[in-house]
């Protein structure tokens, strides 16, 4: 078999293989839990894919997971964790309303242009805080951003109780509504909101960024060896700060989709785990950009199946969690058999 | 007796033993799995197993003990699957122990059902504060034997990590696994008995929130307790007496905004909430530096590098 064949395969098969032993390992516990595995997969797939009313409810919550995907992915390429999703996700949200709350007047394309770059600076900047700090003063950057995710919640918690607080919003602290003429609006024959659009492109950017220009290939040499990258003088501290920004700016960005395509208002809702959920993607499409768009349309998928396994098989819906925790362990396991595997392959060729 | 400020005081006492204690085991155990060389990001989901379990056990049997008891046990199975999946070449800890989360999570949540309505047997407290006549006082002092038992657990892990055979082959192990092979140590089996009994203390740490304080079992108990643990560790300096008073620093801190409240102060409720993480970034960030490591860290832990 020829080598780039092979190359190509390994993976394939590999992520293949994984998904099926998760689905058999998922049969076996709800078999266990007194369900019909083929028919809770039969229910899933109606659910998630089955008709085009349940494809749009899988793309809806496909569109975030694209970008908080980014957010760990890009800096992947440095070879950093980062798993400030959920932080950015929640900063991007509450700079995209409160500036839209300070323009009442301005049309809404003005408005949304402003929402949506207030959002990718906020993010952008809160996950720029890990980068430097890994890199300036050598502060692991996966506690760090796990700490900035906490921070960012507290100050989301405390801006919309105190300052930016609407006094109508009793039960639940929002800040005031940014207008329904400055909502995003869907795409022209759906219900899909324009989250989806922007998801796919920022994925196709980050992966035209990272494998066919200079910049990419540089962000590659420092995350394969970063002394390598300084003896050849890249400027690793400049990499680190752009990319961790140009992830916390996709996170950001999904903020403010949540903002202005769904709620209206910046509230707790945004902190609503897209950001880890995020990380589970990144790793299952091994850091590449192009694989996060059918990963995350596949977990979408299974979290959108939720509703529906919970009414026709009585499964609580922590089910789909499950799940998701059972193919994240697997597709990690099997990170211990490429290498192994292509091995096998040679000598079967042979 | 008008208490005012001085009530405060004491609500922020009370709240550091009792939002503590849930802590105190978290860290320890994440402790002892960090000082082996493995990062376990999973303990959210271990605390979350293990106050279902806790709770569970405690409703069927009726004693809470048994309760806390499985609840480390369920926590044990968790961990030594996190260890066991990390011993594999080029299985990332980190991104294991966040599918760890997700699946103890998913399991506590998925088999926990039942248990959201019925109230189970709930573990007995101490009253050490019998000798005074201030309520708020007394209130403060009711303090869970549980506590006392992670006193006990810190005092005692730290000694053994310090001065005995077992705590040196995993200080060894966790310092460099190089060396550790050299001197013939079984690596991997160092590094799962430790995270397993790290994923024990954890378990019962969650119990300790689903049995005495808050003392219910629904899926919004845990509010990144485990998650934490990483964090209180490293301020905790991985020493096990270190965690014991980080972990009623943090539980004093969550405390300060809601007794603030009880004498008018309004404010900052969440601000307060974040003081911990806040201080705990400024502690790394002022501790760290790229010619020098983190004081104590074990050297195999992927955090320092």
């Amino acid at each position: 078999m020829p080598q780039t064949l092979n190359k190509a395969l390994e993976p394939f098969l590999i992520i293949v293989g994984s998904l099926t032993v998760s689905m058999v390992l998922f049969g076996i516990f709800v078999a266990s839990a007194g369900a019909d595995p083929f028919e809770v997969y039969q229910t899933m797939y109606r659910a998630a894919f089955g008709t085009s009313f349940s494809w749009q409810n899988t793309l809806v919550r496909a569109a975030p997971l694209m970008l908080t995907a980014l957010c760990t992915a890009l800096p992947g390429y440095l070879g950093l964790i980062i798993i400030g999703g959920e932080g950015a996700v929640v900063m991007g949200g509450l700079f995209a309303a409160i500036v839209a709350l300070t323009m009442p007047t301005a049309p809404p394309i003005v408005v949304l242009t402003t929402m949506a770059l207030a959002g990718m600076i906020a993010g952008g900047v809160w996950l720029m805080i890990g980068g430097a700090l890994r890199h300036y003063r050598a502060v692991n950057e996966t506690i760090s951003s796990l700490l900035l995710n906490y921070i960012a919640i507290a100050l989301l918690n405390h801006l919309v109780t105190s300052t930016f607080r609407d006094p109508e919003s009793l039960n639940h602290p929002s800040t005031h509504h940014i207008g329904e003429a400055n909502m995003i609006g869907v795409i022209p024959g759906t219900d899909l909101h324009w989250g989806l659009v922007f998801g796919i492109v920022a994925c196709v950017i980050a992966w035209f960024l990272m494998h066919h220009t200079v910049f990419g290939f540089a962000s590659q040499i420092a995350g394969g060896n970063v002394r390598a990258a300084q003896v050849a003088g890249l400027p690793v501290g400049r990499l680190i700060l752009i990319i961790c920004c140009a992830a916390g700016a996709a996170g950001g960005l999904a903020g403010m989709l949540e903002v202005a395509a769904i709620h209206g208002r910046a509230n707790d809702t945004l902190n609503a785990n897209y950001g880890y959920a995020g990380i589970l993607v990144a790793f299952v499409a091994r850091n590449n950009p192009l694989a996060i768009i059918p990963v995350a349309v596949l977990l979408g998928g299974i979290r959108a199946s939720s509703g529906l396994l919970q009414r026709t098989h009585e499964l609580p819906d922590a089910t789909v969690l499950v799940m998701q925790g059972i193919i994240f362990l697997v597709i990690l396991f099997s990170e211990t058999l490429y290498g192994r595997f292509s091995r096998l392959q040679k000598q079967g060729a042979s | 007796m008008e208490v005012g400020w001085w009530g405060v005081l004491i609500a922020v006492l009370g709240g550091a033993i009792r939002i503590g204690t849930p802590f105190l085991f978290v860290s320890l155990g994440e402790c002892l799995t960090e000082k082996s060389g493995r990062i376990n990001l999973g303990l959210e989901g271990t605390l979350v197993m293990g106050a279902m379990t806790g709770y569970a056990v405690s409703l069927h049997s009726g004693s809470p003990w048994l309760g806390v008891l499985c609840a480390g046990l369920a926590g044990m199975v968790l961990g030594a699957l996190h260890s066991w999946i990390c011993s594999f070449q080029r299985v990332n800890d980190i991104a294991v122990g966040i599918a760890m989360m997700l699946f103890g999570t998913g399991l506590a949540f998925f088999l926990g059902k039942p248990y959201i309505q019925p109230s189970a047997p709930r573990l007995p407290s101490i009253d050490l504060g019998a000798w005074s006549d201030i309520p708020q006082l007394q209130a403060a002092l009711q303090i869970n034997a549980l506590f006392l038992v992670g006193i006990v657990v810190a005092v005692v892990l730290g000694w053994m990590l310090k001065n005995t055979a077992w705590g040196l082959k995993v200080r060894v192990v966790g310092e460099s696994a190089d060396a550790a092979r050299a001197l013939g140590l079984p690596v991997d089996r160092i590094r799962i008995l430790s995270t397993a009994q790290g994923g024990f203390l954890a378990g019962i740490g969650g119990s300790y929130l689903s049995l005495y304080y808050p003392f219910n079992w629904s899926e919004g108990l845990s509010s990144g307790q485990g998650l934490m643990a990483v964090a209180l560790v490293i301020f905790a300096r991985w020493q096990p007496i270190g965690c014991l008073w980080v972990s009623l620093l943090w539980g004093g801190a969550a405390a300060l905004g809601p007794s603030l409240q009880s004498v008018g102060v309004t404010g900052g409720y969440y601000i307060f909430n974040a003081i911990p993480y806040i201080m705990t970034l400024a502690m790394m960030i002022i501790t760290c530096s790229p010619k020098r490591t983190l004081v104590g860290v074990p050297r195999e832990l992927t955090v320092t590098r």
